[in-house]
């Protein structure tokens, strides 16, 4: 029997409401219980869950929606009390805050008049709208927010680069600025090389080695994913690296891209060779032969890392970084059990998975993702779970293991399956305690593996610091502890996994080149100047929980309780821009 | 439209609130100023217009007190006819200049403030507090009701309106707002100190007017038991200014905010005198002893236009004394009130700065966009009255303007402009 409860004018963020369910989902008796705002969009998951009823049909996007399915009546009290108690918990847990909470951009900025950018994670039918507001009001733009059209991309990036301000994305997953984590971000230590980069987990994995080689980031600034597309044609990647060229704190600049349109990647390189600093960039997927000049190119994330960091002590650039002895002594499998599956929290972690899996199949460097696989052929399986396949209505991997746990469960089930590949990311955002939370999960796989008579491996990676909020060694503990076996980064997790079953990667030594430098104009209007040399003031217009990361670090913060304009009323939406 | 924006519209109606000048004036009977109350059996009414059958109880009962004290019944069945066979003409209070508390039932020899607005040169009328219990304005009609009546018309009232004779120019409101302010009132449901600085102000002139010195006690004793005294004179005061504010005839400013028990009504700059109406909700609070939520009767009065002014509710941070009382949960309930307010007002008056919000001043202005746009609907400190008639006050707490009615402007004003 299903059962719906309306809670009109009840607006709570999607985050919330997905742990909520996660929580009411674990009720004894319940089949089946989804909370959300009953947004159009909301209520096609709905009715994919099979959970569409008609008192849902009546609800407004402004209004929250529990529907159970159960068969025994009483338990929906049950659910309803427990939500309440949720959403009271959360008032009260937010009740001593360090931050002023508004509800709109005029006492936003009146509570903090020397903001210079507002960080944005309303769903993204919004965003552009937000984005424009902000940009309107002079501010910086961190756009956490995904599903915007390319063309409001564009839109957006356009007019920020004529008032002189960045939009950093939309689906910019993380930054780093001024040693202030942004979003999902882990908490380095603050130096002189600067990161600009379209990809979340890309930059994560650099900055978190560069930290634990005992170097630091100055300013690490997130692009978006489609910034080096060529529609959007890199124009914060371009006004990213100017920036940080004009700041006088970094000493290296490290460039993080998947494979770019040819004539934006030409148009990106030509102004790195007019750069004054060393340069090291990677574009995934691009398997480098040489260093040209100032700009020293990479293969894996790791080498990125390590190479920012020799140029930044001065130190002579290897050919390779990549090379090393990535054996496990006393591999045993049985016939026909060769296959690696991976399976990602992080997409860029994923990606750089699939590019040596392909390279050592022989495959080539160049990858594509299809249908949530960003690699699959011959029982090799590299799973980036962050996909918008898997994400539909659901927390993203990083914040719940649900999803990754089936994952492990089924590949352990698989009597191809040799070695599992994780990745653990550390940092704001992510879980207290992703080992922990998927140990059971590793547990139950090992011992299936081993009551059919195999041996199982699974090889991980955690991508941290000692200074994030989780605890770094202890996850690496607590992973060896259950037979993991645990390599300082994804490259050589990936090496070792691939090693297990019989793969290498060969690598190229690189020599180095030298090119004529070119003469780009690498002048910066003065917000972003002063954006690089400022610490940052932040309207959080979205998300509560990512002001964590900003108090704790003590930036100036406002929390902006955003809500859908006139409650997603259409009619009034339209009036009220007509009044303006 | 004579203004190149509707924020500029907005910014030249609440420079017409900050720049007001009310002065209390005098006390006199209500058809000496209204002069619809000479024409026939006529009884103004609080909130937007309203029929006799749609009257909620407490209203119906003031209409049967409110004939009774005229002497056009003799008593309550008498009245019920009369009142139910269409005698007696019904006309909200703010159509003539005026606003009544709770049923806001006004007849023509009940003696009404007289504010004038000395910067636009209007003025407002409200009846006088009659105290709390069993009141008129809850509905109630007994014969302790119309014999207080009957005193405040024949004592009370001329001696406040000789005491105010003998002042030089009447009483300056701004003044004894701006420091009531600071000694913890919001004017709505909490005016002790501003009636103890009304009582200041006038009773050395009490003291000199020719009257029988049992009457003059009467009169002193009165005002100093009646904590409420002010809240009449505030909502004369909001009335005055608001409706000099009005004349600007652009832009989103919510100029009127009024229950009649069954709708709502506001009244925004931009669209002069009309009504934009939605059902009221019903306050939630505290009540008395013996009395519930049950008891309730749904939200009615003119006094929102203290919201409308800026105080009352949107002023809650001023009084922490009576958030327990309208049912929040303290010193930060209240702060968190006057906060979400602020974002539905376009600025704050400077003129009535409240220490306990680091002299902020209070809300200035509601602009009928932010609250659809927010979501956010003003919030009103409000009296709970007894669904019966004639019950009387039985709680106190808080209420929500419905939204309904600000949509209902906004497309209304966009129509005016041609914008669809």
């Amino acid at each position: 029997m299903i059962h719906t409860i309306i809670k009109k004018n009840s607006y709570q963020d999607s985050i919330n409401l997905m742990l909520l369910t996660n929580e009411v989902s674990a009720i004894e008796g319940i089949n089946k219980v989804q909370v959300m705002m009953a947004t159009p969009a909301n209520k096609d998951i709905f009715k994919g869950a099979g959970l569409y009823t008609d008192e849902l049909e009546t609800a407004e996007s402004n209004d929250m929606a529990i529907v159970v399915d159960t068969d025994s009546e009483e338990k929906v009290q049950e659910v309803v009390d427990k939500t309440e108690q949720y959403l009271k918990d959360q008032s009260i847990s937010g009740g001593d805050q360090a931050f002023e909470t508004v509800r709109t951009w005029d006492k936003a900025i009146k509570t903090l008049p020397n903001a210079n950018m507002a960080m944005i994670s309303v769903p993204g039918q919004y965003a552009a709208e937000e984005g424009h507001a902000a940009l309107d009001r002079g501010l910086h733009v961190f756009m956490f927010s995904d599903n915007v059209p390319m063309e409001a991309e564009a839109e957006l990036k356009q007019k920020a680069h004529e008032k002189g301000l960045l939009v950093m994305g939309p689906d910019c997953g993380t930054g780093i600025l001024d040693g202030i984590p942004m979003a999902f971000a882990n908490v380095v230590k603050k130096g002189r090389i600067g990161i600009v980069g379209a990809s979340g987990t890309g930059i994560q994995e650099v900055s978190s080695i560069i930290d634990r080689l005992g170097e630091g980031v100055s300013h690490a600034i997130g692009t978006g994913g489609r910034d080096l597309k060529d529609p959007i044609g890199a124009i914060t990647m371009m006004d990213g690296i100017k920036a940080l060229e004009n700041h006088t704190q970094t000493d290296v600049i490290a460039i993080i891209s998947k494979p770019p349109a040819k004539e934006v990647r030409d148009k990106v390189v030509d102004l790195l060779h007019s750069v004054s600093k060393p340069v090291v960039a990677i574009f995934l997927g691009e398997k480098p032969e040489q260093h040209e000049g100032n700009v020293y190119q990479a293969y894996t994330l790791a080498e990125t890392a390590q190479i920012a960091v020799d140029l930044v002590r001065s130190n002579d650039i290897k050919e390779d970084y990549n090379a090393g002895d990535y054996d496990v002594e006393g591999v045993t499998l049985k016939e026909g059990q060769n296959a690696v599956k991976g399976l990602f929290s992080g997409g860029t972690l994923a990606s750089e998975t699939a590019v040596l899996l392909s390279d050592a199949l022989g495959l080539g460097t160049s990858i594509t993702n299809e249908d949530g696989y960003v690699f699959k052929k011959d029982g090799h399986e590299v799973v980036d779970l962050g996909d918008d396949k898997y994400t539909q209505g659901k927390p993203h991997p990083m914040i719940d293991p649900e999803t990754r746990a089936k994952f492990i469960e089924q590949s352990a089930q698989d009597e191809k399956t040799a070695v599992i590949l994780l990745d653990f990311v550390l940092g704001y955002g992510s879980h207290d305690d992703m080992a922990s939370a998927l140990l059971p999960s590793i547990e139950k796989a090992f011992a299936h593996a081993k009551s059919e008579g195999r041996e199982l491996y699974i090889v991980a990676s955690v991508c941290g610091t000692t200074s994030d909020p989780q605890d770094y060694q202890g996850h690496i503990n607590r992973l060896r502890d259950a037979g993991i076996i645990v390599k300082d980064n994804n490259n050589e997790a990936v090496r070792t996994a691939l090693s297990i079953v019989g793969l290498h990667v060969d690598d190229i030594k690189k020599a180095h080149v030298d090119v004529p430098a070119t003469q780009n104009d690498l002048s910066v209007s003065d917000q972003v100047q002063a954006f690089v040399n400022e610490r940052p003031s932040i309207i959080n217009v979205g998300l509560k929980s990512f002001t964590n990361a900003l108090t704790d670090n003590n930036a100036q913060v406002v929390q902006f309780d955003w809500r859908p304009v006139a409650g997603g009323n259409e009619k009034m939406r339209k009036i009220l821009s007509l009044l303006k | 439209m004579q203004y190149n924006s509707i924020d500029e519209a907005n910014r030249a109606v609440i420079d017409r609130i900050t720049g007001s000048a009310p002065f209390l004036v005098d006390v006199v009977p209500a058809k000496s100023k209204i002069k619809e109350l000479n024409e026939g059996k006529v009884l103004l009414h609080a909130g937007p217009p309203i029929k006799w059958d749609d009257m909620t109880g407490p209203m119906q009962g003031s209409c049967i007190g409110a004939s009774l004290y005229e002497g056009w019944a003799a008593n309550e069945e008498e009245a019920e006819k009369m009142l139910a066979g269409g005698e007696v003409k019904f006309i909200p209070c703010h159509h003539v200049n005026a606003v009544g508390p709770m049923g806001g039932i006004t007849s023509a020899n009940m003696p009404v403030f007289v504010v004038e607005n000395r910067s636009t040169g209007n003025e407002a009328y409200c009846i006088m507090n009659e105290g709390i219990g069993k009141v008129l304005r809850f509905g109630a009609y007994s014969d302790e009701v119309i014999n207080r009546l009957k005193w405040m018309q024949d004592v009370l009232a001329p001696t406040i309106a000789k005491a105010l004779k003998l002042t030089d120019d009447g009483l300056n409101l701004n003044v004894m707002i701006a420091k009531a302010i600071t000694m913890g009132d919001e004017f709505h449901q909490r005016n002790i100190a501003a009636s103890l600085i009304f009582l200041k102000e006038i009773s050395p002139y009490i003291v000199q007017v020719d009257m029988d010195e049992k009457e003059r006690h009467e009169v002193i004793k009165f005002l100093a038991d009646t904590d409420q005294f002010f809240l009449n004179i505030m909502m004369a005061t909001g009335k005055a200014v608001l409706d000099g504010a009005r004349q600007i005839e652009e832009g989103t400013v919510v100029t009127a905010m009024c229950r009649n028990g069954k709708d709502f009504g506001i009244r925004i700059s931009g669209m002069g005198d009309e009504w934009f109406t939605a059902p009221v909700n019903t306050p939630q609070g505290l009540f008395f002893t013996g009395y519930s939520q049950d008891d309730a009767n749904s939200d009615i009065g003119d006094s929102a236009i203290t919201e409308t002014f800026g105080v009352g509710g949107f002023a809650m941070i001023a009084a922490p004394g009576v958030t327990r009382f309208v049912g929040a949960g303290g010193f930060s309930d209240a702060l968190s009130t006057s906060n979400e307010m602020t974002e539905i007002c376009i600025d704050q008056n400077s003129n009535f700065t409240i220490p306990t919000w680091d002299f902020q001043g209070t809300c200035l202005g509601i602009d009928a966009r932010k609250v659809v746009e927010t979501g956010i609907e003003p919030v009103i400190n409000t009296g709970i009255a007894h669904k019966k008639a004639g019950l009387g006050q039985v709680g106190a707490g808080t209420v929500r303007a419905p939204k309904e009615c600000f949509e209902k402007a906004l497309e209304a004003y966009a129509k005016k402009l041609g914008l669809i």
